[in-house]
Parts: C-alpha cells; sequence; structure tokens
C-alpha cells in the first residue's frame, strides 16, 4: 500500500499533518488528518482560583484570546451565581464584537482572500496578500492593517491590552468606559463598518460575477452535508456573546435547542490513537465515524453554520446580505463549505454594526460594572461563539472558588470531524489510479482553509498560503513522487 | 553590508507571540527590507528541511517562542540552535515555561486520564490513548511524544539572550529587533526588551508605606484604580516582576500576574515575591511567612505563574 503525507497542512510544521493510503487499485483508501500537539489546560487548571481561569485560558490561544477570555469569564458568572449589570454586559460584548472584526478582517484578506481574489488558478507566487494589495490597490492594504489594528484599539481601551486582554470578572468588568474613550470607539465603530460594507462589495464583484468562482462554491467537491450549530438571541438571530444553542439537521429543522449549562445532554467526544485532539459529535444522533447525513453525529460550527441555523441578523445590512445569500445560493441549509467565506463576510457586517450600536449605546459608559459576588461558588458553564464556531468553558470549584475539573470544547474541535471528511473527499476526488494530481495541493488547502483552522493559531499570518509537501512512497518505502507547494 | 539572516519558531505556546511580531503593523514591511527571513513557519513557505540543508551557524540570529513540552519542540529547538549564531528565548513560555509549564504541577498520566477519559463529555469506555506511534490497518501513523515536565528553552538547549513577556508588548519586539539590526550586542544571557526595574517603578498608582493584614481575592473587591493593589490587599506581581510591559493590567484595574519574569539577578520569581508580601505585611520570622502563605490562595500558580519551569523548584512532585 501506498501512503501519501502532507505535512504541514498549515503554515506551521508539526501542528497538523495528513497521511493519505492508498489501496492496491491506487485509489484512496483513507485519509487520516492528524493534530500533534497538547497542552493539558483542562488538567493544570485544577488547583487554581477560578477567578483566574480568564487569564490562564486565554492563554490556550494567542489569535483568539478574547473568544476564551469571555468565555471564562461568563463561565465565573454561572460558577459565582452573579448577574453583571447591564453595562457591563454590554462592554463585554462590544470588545467581542471589535474582536470578530479584527478576526475576520485577518481570515478574509491575509488568508483566504488569496484564493479568491487573484484566482484558483492564479500562479502560486502570486497567491498571498502582497499580491492581493497590488491587485486592489495598495490604499485598500493600507486600509486593511488601518481596521484591523483599529479594532484591537477597542479591545485594549476595554481590557488593557492588545494581545491578551485582562479586563473579565465574575460579575462584570474590571473598568468601565470613559466618554472620550467612548467617542473614539464610535468613530472606529462607524469606519468598520463602511470598510465591512466596502469588503462585501469586493467580494460581490471579484467572487460572485465570476461564474468560475459560483460555480466552486457550489460544485460538490466542497459540499459536506451535516448538522449544524450556532448561537441565536430570543429571536433566532445570530449571535456571538449570548443566547441558546440551536442545532439544525442536515434538511435545515431545528432538532435542538438548549442553554449553554446543559451542553454535556448533546454533544459527546470520541478519542483516537493517532491523534490528540478528540471528536465531538452529537450525543443523541450518535457516533458513525467520519460521514455525514441525517444518521451521522457529525455536526459543524462555523460562519456557515451560525446563518444556517438562524432565522436572520440582527443588524440591517448584515440581515440583507443574509437574505440574498440564502437567494443565491438556493435556500436554507447551504452545505457547501466554500460559503464560509461568504456567511464570514456577513458575520463581519453585523459585528461592525453591532459594534456600533454599542459604542452609541447611552448605557455603554455607566460606571457601574461590578456586581460583587455573594454567593458560595460551585460550578458553571460559559459558551460564546468563537470566529471558529462554539466554544464551552466548564468549571467546578470547592466552596472556596478553588478549582476542582475543567471541561473545554474548543471553537475548532468542533470542526474536528468535518474537516477530516472535507480532507478525504478532496483526496478521493483528485487521486485516482495512483495518479496524483498536482491540483491536489490546492484543492485540500482550499477545504481545509475554509473553516479557518485554528490548531496552529498562526495560520492567519501573512502571507496566505500554506506550504504542502506531499510525499508518495511506494510500498517498500522508497519515494515515487514529491510534490511540494514551494 | 549584507542583511542579517534572521529565523522564527514557535513551540509550545498559544501564538500570541506571533502576533506579536505582526502587531508590528507597517513596521514589518520595513523588517523585510533590513534583514532576511530564512524561516518562519508561521508566515512565510520555509520547510525543516531547508533549515538541515543549511550549513551550522547560517542563520545570524533566531527568536523562538514556546517551551519544551513534546520531542519535536526538542527537535526543532536542537535544529535551530546548531544552524544559529545567536538563538534568542522569545516570550514568557521560551523563558520560563509560561502557561504550559503549569502543567509542572501535574504529568503526563494524569493529563491524559483527564482529557481521555475523565472529562464528563469523553466517551471513551476502552479507554483510548493517543500514542506517539500507532499501527492502522493502513499503515503507521505518528504524533510527537507528549512529555511530564516542560522545559524552558534554556534547558534544553544553550541560549544567548532573553525576551520576556506574555507576549512582550509590541513596542518592546521593536526595540529587540533593533539590538540586532544595529548589531550592538549585549552581554550573552542579557535580559532584551524589558527594564532592569520592577513593574512598580513605571506602575501610575499611588504607593504609600501601608502595612496589610489581610489578602482579598480579585473577585472580592472593587479596587481603588488610582491606589497600589497590594495595599488593597490584593497580590500584584509587580515588586517582583520587570517592568516594560507599561503596566497594561493595572492600568484595566487588574493586577500584574508576573508575565515578565523575575528582576534582574533574582533566579526564583516566586521566592522574591514572597520577601516582598512579607515586607507588606510587616512579618519576618518564619512561623509569620508560613501563616502568610496559607492565606495565598494558590502559592504556585500565582507566584510562578509565567515561570514554574525557571523556578527553583520546576516541577511539584506529583
Amino acid at each position: 500500500m501506498k501512503s501519501v503525507t502532507i505535512n504541514p497542512v498549515t503554515r506551521l510544521e508539526g501542528h497538523g499533518k495528513i497521511s493519505i493510503f492508498l489501496n492496491d487499485l491506487g485509489d484512496v483508501e483513507n485519509a487520516y488528518f492528524q493534530v500533534p500537539e497538547l497542552r493539558g489546560f483542562e488538567k493544570f487548571c485544577e488547583g487554581r482560583p477560578v477567578e483566574e481561569m480568564p487569564d490562564i485560558t486565554s492563554r490556550i490561544c494567542g489569535v483568539c484570546p478574547e473568544a476564551h477570555h469571555i468565555a471564562a469569564t461568563k463561565t465565573l458568572d454561572a460558577v459565582f451565581h452573579v448577574d453583571p449589570p447591564a453595562a457591563a454586559k454590554k462592554v463585554r460584548e462590544l470588545l467581542y464584537s471589535a474582536f470578530i472584526v479584527a478576526d475576520h478582517t485577518t481570515h478574509f484578506y491575509i488568508l483566504s482572500g488569496p484564493d479568491f481574489i487573484m484566482g484558483p488558478t492564479a500562479p502560486k507566487a502570486e497567491r498571498n496578500i502582497l499580491s492581493v494589495i497590488a491587485k486592489v490597490g495598495r490604499d485598500v492594504g493600507t486600509s486593511v492593517i488601518k481596521h484591523r489594528s483599529e479594532a484591537l484599539d477597542v479591545i485594549a481601551m476595554i481590557g488593557g491590552r492588545r494581545v491578551h486582554p485582562t479586563c473579565g470578572v465574575p460579575g462584570g468588568v474590571s473598568k468601565p468606559i470613559t466618554e472620550s474613550e467612548r467617542t473614539r470607539m464610535q468613530e472606529i465603530a462607524q469606519s468598520e463598518v463602511e470598510f465591512a460594507k466596502f469588503t462585501l462589495k469586493l467580494f460581490d464583484e471579484v467572487v460572485l460575477g465570476n461564474k468560475e468562482y459560483v460555480d466552486l462554491i457550489t460544485s460538490n467537491m466542497y459540499a459536506t452535508t451535516t448538522y449544524y450549530m450556532g448561537t441565536v438571541d430570543e429571536q433566532n438571530r445570530v449571535s456571538f456573546y449570548d443566547g441558546k444553542i440551536r442545532v439544525v439537521d442536515p434538511e435545515g429543522k431545528e432538532f435542538a435547542k438548549f442553554p449553554a449549562a446543559d451542553y454535556q445532554q448533546h454533544i459527546a467526544e470520541l478519542v483516537e490513537p493517532y491523534t490528540y485532539l478528540k471528536y465531538p459529535y452529537l450525543k443523541k444522533v450518535g457516533w458513525k465515524g467520519l460521514v455525514g447525513g441525517m444518521d451521522s453525529g457529525v455536526y459543524r460550527a462555523t460562519p456557515l453554520a451560525r446563518l444556517n441555523v438562524s432565522d436572520g441578523m440582527a443588524t440591517p445590512v448584515a440581515q440583507e446580505e443574509y437574505k440574498r445569500m440564502y437567494e443565491t445560493l438556493g435556500g436554507k441549509p447551504i452545505h457547501s463549505t466554500l460559503a464560509t467565506h461568504w456567511a464570514r463576510l456577513i458575520e463581519l457586517v453585523y459585528a461592525a454594526e453591532r459594534m456600533l450600536e454599542l459604542s452609541r449605546d447611552p448605557e455603554i459608559t455607566n460606571p457601574n460594572v461590578r456586581t460583587i459576588p455573594t454567593a458560595v461558588p460551585d460550578e458553571g458553564v460559559g459558551a460564546v461563539e468563537a470566529p471558529r464556531g462554539t466554544l464551552f468553558h466548564h468549571y467546578k470549584t470547592d466552596n472556596k472558588g478553588m478549582v476542582k475539573n475543567v471541561n473545554l470544547i474548543v471553537a475548532t474541535t468542533n470542526n474536528h470531524a468535518a474537516i477530516s471528511m472535507s480532507i478525504k473527499q478532496a483526496a478521493q476526488g483528485l487521486i485516482r489510479n495512483g495518479q496524483v494530481s498536482d491540483g491536489i495541493l490546492n484543492k485540500v488547502e482550499m477545504a481545509f482553509r475554509a473553516y479557518d483552522p485554528c490548531y496552529a493559531c498562526a495560520t492567519h499570518a501573512l502571507p496566505g498560503q500554506m506550504p504542502l509537501d506531499v510525499k508518495i512512497y511506494k510500498k517498500d518505502g522508497t519515494l515515487l513522487q514529491n510534490l511540494r507547494r514551494p | 553590508m549584507t542583511k542579517p539572516k534572521v529565523a522564527f519558531n514557535w513551540a509550545s505556546s498559544c501564538g500570541g507571540c506571533e502576533i506579536a511580531i505582526l502587531e508590528l503593523g507597517t513596521k514589518l514591511l520595513d523588517l523585510r527590507d533590513k534583514v532576511d527571513i530564512v524561516f518562519w513557519p508561521a508566515a512565510f513557505d520555509f520547510k525543516y528541511s531547508d533549515v538541515e540543508a543549511m550549513a551550522d551557524k547560517d542563520i545570524d540570529v533566531t527568536f523562538f517562542n514556546g517551551a519544551i513540552q513534546n520531542s519535536e519542540n526538542e527537535h526543532v529547538a536542537k535544529l535551530l540552535r546548531t544552524k544559529s549564531k545567536l538563538l534568542v528565548a522569545f516570550g514568557a513560555c521560551a523563558y520560563g515555561g509560561g502557561i504550559p509549564a503549569l502543567a509542572n504541577t501535574t504529568n503526563r498520566e494524569q493529563v491524559f486520564k483527564r482529557i481521555y477519559k475523565e472529562t464528563p463529555t469523553t466517551e471513551n469506555p476502552n479507554e483510548v490513548y493517543p500514542k506517539a506511534k500507532v499501527e492502522m490497518k493502513e499503515g503507521e501513523l505518528t504524533i510527537p511524544e507528549f512529555y511530564s515536565t516542560v522545559k524552558t528553552l534554556d534547558q534544553t538547549v544553550d541560549v544567548d539572550y532573553y525576551v520576556p513577556g506574555c507576549p512582550p508588548v509590541a513596542q518592546q519586539v521593536s526595540n529587540v529587533i533593533d539590538v540586532f539590526i544595529t548589531g550592538d550586542l549585549p552581554a550573552k544571557g542579557s535580559v532584551l526588551g524589558a527594564k532592569n526595574k520592577s513593574l512598580c517603578h513605571e506602575c501610575k498608582r499611588v504607593k504609600g508605606d501601608r502595612k496589610i493584614t489581610k489578602l482579598v481575592r480579585t473577585y472580592q473587591t472593587l479596587p481603588d484604580p488610582e491606589k497600589c493593589m497590594l495595599e488593597q490587599g490584593i497580590i500584584c506581581m509587580g515588586p517582583a516582576t520587570r517592568g516594560g510591559c507599561g503596566a497594561e493590567c493595572l492600568n484595566a484595574n487588574m493586577p500584574c500576574r508576573g508575565c515578565y519574569g523575575a528582576l534582574p539577578n533574582v533566579i526564583d520569581q516566586g521566592g522574591k515575591m514572597l520577601s516582598a508580601l512579607s515586607s507588606i505585611f510587616g512579618v519576618d520570622s518564619e512561623e509569620e511567612i508560613a501563616k502568610l502563605v496559607e492565606q495565598v490562595a494558590d502559592p504556585i500558580g500565582t507566584f510562578y505563574r509565567y515561570s514554574l519551569a525557571r523556578s527553583l523548584m520546576r516541577r511539584t512532585r506529583t
């Protein structure tokens, strides 16, 4: 049997690996996606004072520390049975909206943008952010850097730091927003809204205006039929900071809707010996292996999943764009993995509009941003929608608030099974009779990248191109072919 | 003048140090004019094999972030040491072990048991655990071996300079890179991108000489944003931590947690903190100090939050 190894699948060596095994006919027998990294937070957080969890768990990911920080902070509210003042919830959501703006902007322009803006058939040397800037204009490039940076300014004004903010406390946030900060935040938010609208227009012109791209988005090779998960508000609209978790089946019908505290009834995780990452699945459907469909518990939690589980967006421009996407792609749910990019931009518009609403909210500068907890701490669950999916934190403490047990379901992990399936599907579509098409490098990468996987965090970094090294070995171990993406 | 050859790498860390470099923004583009980046897996398309093919000491300076927590981290650290003239431990994890080194309060078996068996969502009746090498029906699959003890970079290979911070703040990253561009290098073993005085020297809060008798935890109190945290009974690592970050956490009305590491000529950050705390409590007998430690909710996780691997203790027995 021949084996094909793609290592790394991210831009980082050793943080993701694909092994493809061919059968005697030279077709794909199986493909394994491996995550070779573990740090052990669920264990070493035991014995820590629970109020330190927002500081400690934000170090799970330096790219999306805000997601862990806020999920941990919400978990503290639950552990201490304390309800933060309205202003504190708004301040947290404002920080969170700024974070989504920064993160989605980075993903579109730096990571996935080159695939679309330069085109899937463009020379590889051109498929990076610098070429994107050359094509769309230097002004746009400067604007990307400016808007990402200003969203981080908002995060730093609230959370003290640009990376690993520190404002989360049980019952609120560590300090209020001043009027001069609010004024600056409103200016930034206004500019972010315009920038988000511009980004969607760019996507319209470059991607949706081109039949080749639309065909790619709707092609079967990138469609995976799964359940979807995401957080919704009281009117079933997309919500990042808080709400109930809704799951729809592959036909788009509501399968479950539950508060975060009930997550254990809905999610279970499988362990495999070849990877450090577990495979979550819907407990009530069950694990049927790496397959899609109604009988398989595999689900996705991505920007597309969030739109699929919701009935709309809570802000006006995002709502218009939401309607347009489903009209264009033929109704809900959309199974095409590549439509995730479109969904992400609709979320970008929503997050920017929400930032603006919150920065104009008269209550946002209310100095009362903390309720000191008085109840005995015991146990709590907190969840947010991280950019890459629903993120769950669950802590148990003793009566002094010292951590006894921790469970975490990290955003990208939700998509572990679906990512593995997308990779196998792309490999099966491209490898026949032992012939490995050069196109597999790009096609596998596009399937993978749509999830914006955060195994390696720095998949967000410049210049938007993953090095792939595909080695094909004969059964005796000699190298038959080596395809490299430079 | 030939441009210096520079490499960046990460091991066991969160990726925040990579973001800290990206935080240079447009200055990052200037950097590309001043140095020749020969290896940066997070951003450029180079492979380990490219590094293996280099002559020894071909790279002028390597910035290495992340602790050493598995066999691959160790392999890459050794490889980059051989290929680099200068090796810099960049960020709290490479310098002191960082948050991952809190795993030194436990061990591999306990970590595996918790994550792959006991967590409430895990369904693992057959007790399957990840293995470095596993035979599947199609062939062999490998992943790096997870270590029980997290090490700093300099416990693994020889290190020339250190840059503290979780992550290092953007201005300090910029200062550090300038040091290597100008070639005006300090003595081997120096800490770069930080001050030689404690954080208290750049903290704007008013400090009296009030003695305290009781500690409070952050969730229990609304701190006065103008006054010293310690004098309000809140543990703040400022007196035992290097300055240079701009006291960002204090400005957000939260205490310092020590991510910039120990002061100059101090080996053990936690030991220094205990003596600072003893002084503010006005106690000096062993008995009184022991009582004081009892008041600290989590001495190891508080005094050594970012530096356990570098401490005298390194790990607790498990």
